[in-house]
């Protein structure tokens, strides 16, 4: 087990995470596993400085401990606060099947890997299969933003798909300075707040209207 | 040499069908020890098999030839296919290049008799039975056939002895992490295929939730015999793919290869027990969604090894 086949592992466990992201039919276990993903994708930007064969730098642990704090255990924790006090219905509630959601995130997978071999990069990559998992991370996070009703779900699609843009961003590692990727990192935070916000705020106008229909046929 | 492997290879062939009703007994003794039971004697099977093979045979008058011919098909299928398969050593009786297709085809006709043997008796709680066997029959085939491709890439080899054992053992090092999903797909098609609990309860009791047990409840005697000993043989087979697919072996000499493969074989039968014991078998409607993620697993490590095999 050496570094180069632990990365691959990590890649592969995430896109499985996401294929499991579309199959799970509760908002809290499509949560948690988003925070599994997170904090699988925090180790990357270690790996990639131990695989060339240096100890990881102080870039590289800054960009884990924000992602694990953030991304791992942030948000993940506002999205299952909303679940867990708003009296929202915690299934899914897909536009497509569960089954056939899977099987379309399988595709896209499979598209990814065609059309990432034909790709030019600047860099060399770590390994092999980033900008494959990247892609697919993308197209599955767009897939759960479009196919599933609920606010959260659409959050939690958003989220992904930056997943995928912080995997593309490994390949730049290098290149890129700190301060961008801790401003995507804050862009991020700030979206889901905001969004949290509007989710509180578009149940609490429904509440609000229940509960006023069900006094004023009490008064009639 | 080949007169010496032919003789060698007859204890083990006896072993191989002697074993399966064996295995069985180890599923139901770890379910009884999860219960808290002592559970029937370790030869129950064997007695059972014994009792019905001694029993009379009555046919229902609607049924034709083809419910007298299906468990005896059905036997015949998967005695071929033992053939076939390498179970506790790593190169089987028999084989040629291409013979994986044979094989899966061979569990497919002994379904297919099954079925329609289920089918000619006109029961509805039959006719059920048999739609929900097809269906997620048709589902797993996929799962096995792209695991099938991905030993195929990674051996370069279509014969399956020589997909699985040394030369997969060789190249496992340079796969990474396709094999762990092929075993995951293989998993989840070798539950399915042998009725066992996410898919089916083996144990119940209810005409309306079974698959492959509603279909053989016209069945009697040494017919019902033949059903419930290939349905063991089922067991051995498939759980002998998905060991050798698991834990390759390098090439040990057989007197330590095939008793370890032993050893495995009743720690995968444990191992069914112990699944059965700690979970619920799944919605019948989230099956498909079961089977749809072995596909995808097995797809998703087919397109590794092509991009790592291209690369």
């Amino acid at each position: 087990m050496n570094a180069q086949t632990v990365t691959d592992c990590v890649l592969v466990l995430v896109i499985l995470l996401n294929l499991g992201m579309l199959a799970v039919s509760r908002l809290a276990s499509g949560v948690r596993l988003f925070a599994m993903q997170s904090l699988l994708l925090a180790f990357l930007p270690l790996s990639a400085d131990v695989l060339e064969g240096e100890s990881p730098g102080v870039h590289a642990l800054v960009i884990a401990v924000g992602t694990i704090a953030i991304k791992g255990i942030v948000i993940p924790h506002i999205l299952l606060r909303i679940i867990r006090t708003g009296e929202v219905h915690r299934e899914v509630e897909p536009f497509i099947g569960f089954t056939a959601s899977v099987f379309v995130g399988a595709l896209l997978v499979i598209g990814s890997f065609g059309v990432a071999t034909r790709l030019p990069l600047p860099t060399s990559p770590i390994s092999t299969l980033i900008v494959p998992v990247a892609l697919s991370t993308l197209l599955l996070g767009l897939l759960t933003l479009v196919s599933r009703l609920k606010a959260i779900t659409q959050v939690l699609g958003f989220l992904v798909l930056e997943n995928g843009v912080f995997i593309l961003g490994l390949l730049l590692l290098k290149q890129t300075p700190l301060l961008v990727e801790m401003g995507i990192l804050l862009d991020l935070f700030v979206g889901v707040f905001i969004m949290a916000i509007v989710v509180y705020q578009i149940r609490r106008e429904f509440d609000h209207m229940d509960t006023h229909l069900l006094i004023s046929r009490k008064e009639s | 040499m080949t007169a010496l492997r032919g003789i060698a290879a007859i204890p083990e062939a006896a072993l191989v069908l002697a074993l399966p009703p064996l295995l069985l007994s180890f599923v139901v003794k770890t379910k009884a020890w999860f219960g808290g039971r002592v559970g029937p004697p370790w030869l129950q099977p064997y007695y059972d098999l014994y009792k019905l093979v001694n029993k009379g045979v009555v046919f229902s008058t609607t049924t034709t030839w083809v419910f007298r011919a299906g468990p005896i098909v059905n036997l015949a299928a998967l005695l071929t296919a033992a053939t076939l398969i390498p179970v506790l050593s790593s190169d089987a009786l028999l084989g040629f290049a291409g013979d994986i297709i044979l094989v899966a085809y061979l569990f497919a006709l002994g379904r297919m008799f099954t079925v329609l043997a289920a089918m000619d008796t006109g029961s509805s709680f039959e006719g059920m039975g048999a739609s929900r066997e097809v269906t997620f029959g048709t589902m797993s085939e996929p799962a096995l056939f792209l695991s099938f491709i991905v030993l195929a890439i990674v051996t370069k080899s279509l014969q399956l002895s020589q997909m699985v054992g040394p030369q997969l053992y060789a190249s496992s090092n340079s796969i990474g992490p396709a094999m762990v999903l092929v075993v995951g797909a293989l998993l989840i098609v070798f539950l399915t295929e042998t009725c066992r609990v996410p898919v089916d309860d083996p144990a119940t009791h209810l005409e309306l939730t079974m698959i492959h047990e509603v279909m053989a409840l016209d069945h009697s005697g040494p017919d019902f015999a033949y059903i419930t000993y290939a349905a063991a043989l089922k067991f051995l087979l498939l759980g002998s793919i998905l060991l050798h697919v698991a834990l390759p072996h390098p090439g040990w000499p057989r007197w330590i290869d095939a008793p370890l493969r032993l050893v495995e074989l009743i720690g995968l039968a444990v191992v069914v027990g112990i699944i059965e014991s700690s979970m619920a078998r799944l919605r019948l409607n989230r099956v498909p969604l079961l089977l749809a993620g072995a596909t995808v697993l097995a797809a998703l490590a087919a397109v590794l090894t092509i991009t790592r095999s291209t690369a």
